[in-house]
């Protein structure tokens, strides 16, 4: 076979960003990834929205009438609105580890993790890419609300803020879920978990109810979950309720930024 | 023929003392092997001889337990970054992501390798014609056949104009005509971008046509380096590189069948891909 002259490596190695660029390069490149899948396939986009529009039509309706949930002068199904955003986006961000091991199970992770991105940044593109599909699960439900006749803020800038929280939200549950992934490394094992995890997560949590209605347990229980932060910051966003922002977006970052070490830290498990 | 490497120039790889277990399992044992630039290098044995881990570490997929691995000069754990860079790998298994086009999953990898924005969309489209998929490009990779796929993923491999590109047994569970294709393409691409080829096969009549030299790895031990015409010549006139092997592992390849349970796996994987 003939060969041809080897070329000099200077001529192969081109770009070679520096860390933070290539961060940010990763991210949008599996951010992109996610809409291309999302624009030939919209089947899911429908399917997923159907359960928090059952959440808002026949759970949120009921619980307006019977008034059982006290919320001050606010209509149950205006508080429950952003709950219910939240709970979606949870949803789908839970069951993201999934597609890490299918990805694992197809040699495609093998493929990614021999290009030339730190496995934080794998994480990290995958945790935005999460984001990303949590956005539009965020909007379907939007509509939804506002078609029950839901009063929500249409300021843009808040809206814009809505979608950084759900973003920062998503983040975290999938590097949750990534990194029970990298734990458990089998597909069967990690729906079992995600499904055990989601209720309780979702329940332990001020999603259907306030957080002062519960008793002191779970009360204690909800403080310690990003869930609870996620709702409030989207409540005081979309319905106005007052909450400590500064608080709400600090335990945000802080988690999404502890599950995308945790999760990077188990990535090469799966590799092998 | 075989290229010389040019004087001052660093070996495309140099293995020297590579060991690598699994358990108490021994999957390397002490590698030594140098691959020259330019060169179509053949890494040949019987499932479980350590090939597939040989090029997981030289990739900087499994860090290195002892010995050193230099991709052009570079050592694999100290500049694995740079190394990658230098690197286009098509593992064994078919590994595409069917929910995307089969241009979106090259232009996936051009951004993963940095190619430059000006640049990409050509050179997407370069290597989409090379494999001859521009046809198809635009259509759902979840459609393709079996070639098909093993023809995108070595797109893939070659969009950052890899110095080294890895073939961990390109051609498995392909038809013969499908196998002569991807063969077809590697050699194109070998003339046309000068680049090194590492590749592992089962197939014995494939390294001999293809490759400059060749390796035999048996248990994780390398038993015989060079040309299949010196190798073949060592035994005698009429001897196939077959022979070759048979006289260096001392058993048929049909009856080879040492794989773990990785290998089983990565196999039962590929077959389910392949319906």
């Amino acid at each position: 076979m003939s060969v041809a002259p080897a070329a000099q490596r200077s001529v192969w190695v081109e770009s070679k960003p520096r860390a933070a660029l290539r961060l940010f390069s990763r991210i949008g490149t599996f951010c992109l990834v996610e809409l291309q899948k999302l624009r030939h396939d919209r089947t899911e986009l429908i399917t997923r929205a159907i359960q928090p529009i059952l959440w808002l039509v026949i759970f949120g309706q009921t619980f307006s009438r019977i008034r059982a949930i006290p919320t001050g002068n606010v209509p149950y199904l205006d508080y429950l609105a952003p709950g219910i955003i939240a709970q979606s986006a949870l949803f789908v961000a839970i069951f993201y580890g999934i597609q890490i091991i299918w990805e694992r199970d197809a040699g495609i992770l093998t493929k990614l993790l021999v290009t030339p991105s730190p496995r934080s940044a794998l994480v990290t593109g995958k945790a935005f890419a999460a984001g990303v599909r949590t956005i539009s699960q965020a909007i379907v439900v939007l509509i939804v609300a506002a078609l029950l006749g839901v009063s929500l803020t249409w300021n843009p800038l808040k809206l814009l803020a809505m979608l950084v929280v759900v973003v920062l939200g998503a983040a975290f549950f999938s590097c949750l879920s990534m990194t029970i992934a990298g734990l458990v490394l089998r597909r069967d094992r990690l729906m079992g978990i995600g499904q055990a995890i989601t209720m309780p997560l979702f329940f332990a949590s001020n999603a259907l109810y306030p957080v002062a209605l519960m008793p002191a347990w779970l009360r204690a229980i909800s403080h310690a979950n990003p869930l609870t932060y996620e709702v409030s910051a989207l409540r005081g966003l979309l319905i106005g309720l007052p909450t400590n922002y500064f608080l709400d977006f600090a335990v945000l970052v802080v988690a999404a930024f502890a599950g995308i070490c945790a999760a990077s830290a188990l990535l090469g498990r799966l590799a092998r | 023929m075989s290229a010389e490497p040019a004087s001052g120039t660093a070996p495309a790889v140099e293995i020297t003392g590579l060991t690598h277990r699994f358990g108490d399992q021994v999957a390397v044992d002490s590698l030594d092997l140098t691959v020259s630039p330019g060169e179509c290098f053949g890494l040949l044995g019987p499932n479980g001889a350590g090939k597939t881990t040989t090029l997981r570490v030289l990739n900087t997929l499994y860090p290195p337990q002892s010995g050193t691995v230099r991709v052009f000069g570079l050592n694999v754990r100290a500049d694995a970054m740079s190394v990658r860079r230098m690197l286009g790998y098509v593992p064994q298994q078919l590994s595409i992501e069917g929910a995307l086009s089969g241009r979106e999953n090259v232009s996936w990898f051009a951004r993963l390798f940095d190619v430059p924005r000006r640049e990409r969309a050509g050179r997407v489209a370069e290597v989409l014609e090379i494999v001859d998929l521009t046809d198809a490009a635009d259509r759902l990779a979840s459609t393709y056949s079996g070639g098909m796929v093993r023809r995108l993923e070595l797109a893939q491999a070659l969009v950052n104009r890899p110095a080294l590109l890895v073939l961990d047994e390109p051609t498995v569970g392909l038809d013969p005509v499908a196998r002569d294709s991807v063969w077809a393409r590697v050699q194109e691409m070998q003339e046309r971008y000068g680049m090194t080829v590492l590749l592992t096969t089962h197939y014995m009549e494939e390294a001999d046509v293809l490759c400059d030299r060749v390796a035999l790895m048996h248990l994780g031990q390398l038993r015989a380096v060079g040309s299949p015409a010196e190798l073949k010549a060592e035994l005698g006139p009429e001897a196939s590189l077959e022979d070759v092997f048979r006289h260096h592992t001392g058993e048929s390849l049909a009856a080879s069948e040492k794989g773990g349970l990785r290998d089983v796996r990565g196999t039962r994987r590929t077959a389910q891909r392949m319906g």
